[in-house]
């Protein structure tokens, strides 16, 4: 495909997963090699910091201070974790990596524990990912075998081991603070930072905590050095992204990008245009945290910065398209109702604020607000968004915010108007019969649910508005297109 | 130490001082609700969950709202504690707490008691903004001491760190997530099917209505005004002078006589002292500890008049039942004596003698149900009231004792030694104890028993006594994290205790989980 990249998926499909001798062949272990005989732990720091490699997962934190930080503190102990909590709706770019090429995130993290001075690698996975955790099982047994894990490392007095740790699926587990608590067996929620873990981490002890993408751009960044690294992307957002294309587009799928790629390439040129050539209506990148694009929009060029400019976000990169058939105040629903599902409930204005402003949407799309819910909407999301307590409900409102910022006509029709333009939200609809076109052939009688159209045979139908479910079943029936919608 | 600024005023604190710490040192109130001062009891208490203490941080030319209870201060932070900005996001914290919590103050029966009720008048909340779906649970009373009503809870989590980091019970935890999260036992499981010990913490901490005592008010009305039942009521000496706590007398002030005459107003037949038991539990106490020395077994004598800990004990340390006490409670001791002894004197049948106790305890409730302490199907004990519902019967009846003459209590079973008035407070029992059993054994009288904290283990004391030849270590600790700790060492044999007194709440009876909450509030807070 054009304009891609490949570095985090530069494997991927390449080489057999479960083979180690495939991915020695493809310079495999060359980099943990050069790390432990030829550099001491501070310059491989210093290649990462230099190479301004940002966490993938979704914050965008130089990945090399977050590694000084650990590496800084005096511990007996010290932990190197993969977040493999992948929950984003639709998203499955560290899936990918870890059944395409599991030997590349154990190499970075083994990488990892020989620059903070850690011994023990975990790798928080989800349950619901078996394949990945075979081929992780699998590739540690290999890599233990060949002597890349355990004692003494190829000879060397690194000694590195890692552990698999299953989560059971909680979206709030992917949050650093929460994860740890998960592995320590704990209720699965966050803590407040400051201290942060790599201040005091798993078990109180100084912890890296890095997701599977970032994890597999280590390698190539040591062997090609941090310069090379620089040269692809942007100067603030250097490297390549994984994201997750789907939704009203008519090529969905993994694609890995240059930093610095405009989402108009990206949908247009990788994506290749909407569906049934509908018209482009908004991208929502950063899943239920980020914000949705639109047209104006569409030249950005994509980076952590940008896309915070403009109201969204990295996020781990899941990407929806959506159409002119999308309704976005439904669509700004969607998305709380997925965060009131995943909030851990342990702070105030996440557990009950989204609660709170779900229900205000849902007055919306059913037609029973009045003009004075937009100003209550804005002022509770700037709340949650300033109280909550982790990046989960600090990022809860940004779907609505950003709704509202770009599609406030379509909120304000909803409102005044009772419309809902993609006809999307139901409680608005109407189902009318047209009298000239209804001949009475009683097919949409016979066929309602709650039997509330009336009329004698072939003589005009009539619907009862006030018992009508607008379940559109005589819409679908009518053979003479007398129904209509509005 | 490290400088920050707080409101335009420059303070100076320790390093690892929260803001809120910091904005004590300069007299700026932050409001605070999930937050407990957890310092005496060594626990890192960081929950930061309610919200209603943000405030506006600026560092680095950034700023951001954080939790004043559970941030660290650092080198030159600017903090803002009342900017219009800050006080609307903790208004409309407050009242997403409220939009989900029932309305029924005037009914509930931690009203005036209740902290979010006394924050949604200080913040002159009138109405809400956002309202909405609330949560609706089944009430929990299965356990005949504490009475869990989730619609209530606000999710603090405060129950869930008294239960599980200072009791270190580990019945109350987070339950489901999302609007559906509170804090119960694990799957929801009724009070009494677990290993909840009725210790009570959890209530004395629950800023809400959400745990409260089991009432049993009207029962024993019912019980003083049937014709046909004679009432006799005991109390024990730690709610004496925190039922005066609730008619403003000084808590250094006796108000036994006061309190006295007030149970006789409310009708009671006969109002006897709990130190009558106790006494009788010092004499039984004394003379099992004199005869375990003499055999050398069984040691150390743990004592067992708390039933909390006695509970505590077989759940958690079943294997050691063998070394507590077999004396039971001292109310249970009288109530037994009422029952047998003292029915058959003044010819009356048991089942016509009600036996009320007056108790700082919740876990008395659910000992004096216990089906060993009854006789053919007639209970020791009838009921329990804490102090709380005492206090409440003397306002219902319009009775405030602070006005009333001191009256006695009534013999036989009223008098006592004295010894038994300092139970209340942690290491009184076994002091008692100790007394007796030295005069039985060198028909002297013990001086006084200096008790120092034992190194290394905090909470714990210890002293040594020389009993005519015999080097009798002792030691007294209370909480049911502190007893974990010794029970430990007990099990591992690496104890070189004679004796141990283990009081069930932290301090001892005195902050009882039936105490009054102005008074047990202070042990985890530094609220003005």
């Amino acid at each position: 495909m054009v304009k891609q990249v490949r570095i985090a998926l530069r494997n991927c499909g390449r080489i057999n997963p479960e083979s180690i001798e495939d991915y020695i062949n493809v310079r495999g272990y060359e980099a943990l090699v050069s790390c432990l005989f030829e550099k001491k732990p501070e310059d491989v720091i210093k290649i990462v910091t230099d190479s301004g490699l940002r966490g993938r997962g979704g914050g965008g934190f130089p990945t090399g201070l977050k590694w000084q930080a650990a590496a800084k503190e005096n511990s007996d102990e010290k932990f190197v974790i993969c977040n493999a909590d992948e929950g984003d709706p639709g998203a499955f770019m560290d899936r990918a990596v870890l059944e395409g090429d599991p030997f590349s995130v154990l190499e970075a993290m083994a990488i990892a524990g020989y620059s903070i001075g850690s011994n023990k690698g975990i790798i928080y996975i989800r349950a619901e990912y078996p394949l990945a955790i075979e081929r992780l099982k699998t590739a540690i047994e290999k890599a233990t075998e060949y002597g890349f894990l355990g004692k003494n490392i190829l000879g060397s007095n690194f000694s590195f081991d890692i552990e698999l740790k299953y989560g059971a699926g909680a979206f709030v587990c992917g949050e650093e603070t929460a994860l740890i608590k998960s592995i320590e067996g704990k209720r699965g929620e966050p803590v407040v930072k400051p201290p942060y873990p790599a201040q005091k981490g798993l078990w109180g002890k100084p912890t890296i905590v890095n997701n599977v993408e970032t994890f597999a751009n280590i390698c190539p960044i040591i062997l090609n050095g941090a310069e090379w690294f620089r040269k692809i992307g942007t100067q603030k957002s250097p490297g390549t992204k994984v994201f997750a294309l789907a939704g009203k587009i008519n090529k969905v799928g993994l694609i890995e990008i240059p930093m610095g790629t405009t989402l108009r390439e990206v949908i247009y040129d990788i994506g290749g245009g909407i569906k049934n050539n509908k018209e482009f209506k908004a991208v929502q990148t950063g899943g239920p945290s980020g914000g949705c694009i639109t047209k104006e929009n569409l030249d950005t060029p994509i980076d952590y910065d940008n896309l915070l400019a403009i109201g969204s976000m990295m996020g781990s990169g899941g990407m929806i398209v959506m159409d002119e058939d999308d309704c976005m105040v439904n669509f700004a629903k969607f998305f709380l109702e997925f965060t009131i599902d995943e909030s851990c409930g342990k702070c105030t204005p996440c557990r009950v604020g989204n609660k709170r402003l779900h229900e205000l949407l849902q007055e919306i799309t059913s037609g029973k607000a009045d003009e004075k819910i937009i100003p209550k909407i804005e002022m509770l999301c700037n709340t949650i968004k300033k109280a909550s307590l982790c990046g989960l409900g600090q990022t809860s409102p940004n779907p609505v915010l950003s709704t509202l910022k770009y599609f406030r006509n379509e909120y304000e029709e909803h409102i005044k108007d009772k419309k809902c333009r993609s006809r999307v939200c139901k409680a608005l609809l109407r189902y009318q019969i047209i009298p000239e076109k209804c001949n009475g052939c009683t097919r949409c009688a016979r066929n309602c649910p709650v039997q509330c159209i009336s009329g004698k045979p072939k003589e005009v139908h009539v619907i009862n508005q006030d018992e009508c479910i607008k379940c559109g079943v005589c819409y679908t029936n009518c053979k003479f297109d007398a129904i209509i919608v509005s | 130490m490290a400088r920050v600024t707080i409101n335009n005023m420059n303070v100076e604190v320790f390093k690892d001082s929260t803001i809120l710490d910091a904005a004590r040192e300069v007299d700026i109130y932050i409001p605070t609700l999930c937050h407990l001062d957890l310092e005496s009891f060594n626990i890192e208490h960081r929950t930061g969950s309610c919200r209603v203490c943000m405030v506006e941080v600026e560092q680095n030319g950034k700023s951001r709202m954080m939790p004043a209870c559970c941030t660290p201060v650092q080198e030159g932070m600017i903090i803002r504690t009342n900017t219009p900005d800050v006080i609307q996001t903790r208004r409309i914290v407050l009242e997403l707490l409220l939009s989900d919590h029932p309305f029924d103050c005037l009914v509930c029966s931690k009203s005036l008691d209740c902290e979010l009720q006394a924050l949604a008048k200080q913040f002159g909340i009138e109405h809400l903004t956002y309202e909405g779906e609330m949560s609706k649970y089944p009430p929990d009373l299965s356990s005949r001491a504490i009475y869990r009503n989730l619609d209530k809870c606000i999710m603090c989590r405060r129950c869930e760190t008294a239960c599980s980091d200072i009791q270190t019970v580990k019945v109350l935890t987070g339950y489901k997530r999302g609007f559906m999260a509170v804090v119960a036992p694990a799957e929801m499981k009724p009070l009494a099917d677990t290993n909840c010990v009725f210790c009570g913490q959890c209530v004395n901490v629950c800023p809400t209505g959400a745990l409260t005592e089991i009432n049993y008010i009207k029962k024993v009305w019912q019980a003083i005004n049937d014709p046909k039942k004679k009432v006799i009521v005991q109390t024990a000496p730690a709610i004496r002078a925190a039922i005066g706590e609730e008619f403003g007398l000084n808590g250094e002030e006796s108000v036994t006589g006061k309190m006295v005459a007030g149970l006789r107003r409310l009708g009671f037949d006969l109002v006897f002292d709990t130190n009558f038991g106790a006494d009788l539990t010092i004499v039984e106490e004394a003379n099992e500890l004199v005869d375990r020395l003499k055999k050398k077994e069984n040691l150390p004598i743990l004592t067992s008049c708390c039933p909390g800990w006695v509970n505590f004990l077989e759940y958690q340390f079943s294997d050691l039942l063998h070394i507590p006490s077999s004396c039971k409670s001292p109310h249970q001791m009288l109530g037994a004596v009422a029952k047998t002894y003292y029915a058959d004197k003044i010819g009356i049948k048991p089942e016509d003698l009600i036996v009320v106790s007056i108790m700082p305890c919740l876990a008395k409730k659910y000992e004096s149900a216990r089906p060993e302490f009854s006789r053919n199907g007639v209970p020791d004990v009838d009921y329990v009231l804490t102090t709380r519902e005492l206090a409440k019967m003397f306002k219902e009846a319009g009775i405030n004792i602070a006005k009333l003459k001191e009256e006695d209590f009534d013999n036989p079973l009223g008098e006592s030694t004295g010894a038994a008035d300092i139970f209340g407070v942690s290491g009184g029992v076994l002091e008692a104890a100790l007394r007796t059993a030295y005069e039985i054994v060198t028909k002297k009288e013990l001086k006084n028993v200096n008790f120092t904290e034992v190194r290394g283990l905090e909470g714990i004391k210890e002293a040594t006594i020389d009993f005519d030849g015999i080097e009798l270590k002792v030691a007294i600790t209370s909480g049911l994290g502190n007893a974990k700790k010794i029970l430990e060492k007990i099990r591992d044999g690496s104890s070189y205790y004679h004796a141990i007194e283990i009081m069930a709440c932290p301090g001892g009876c005195i902050n009882g989980g039936g105490q009054p909450y102005i008074l047990v509030i202070h042990l985890y807070s530094k609220k003005e």
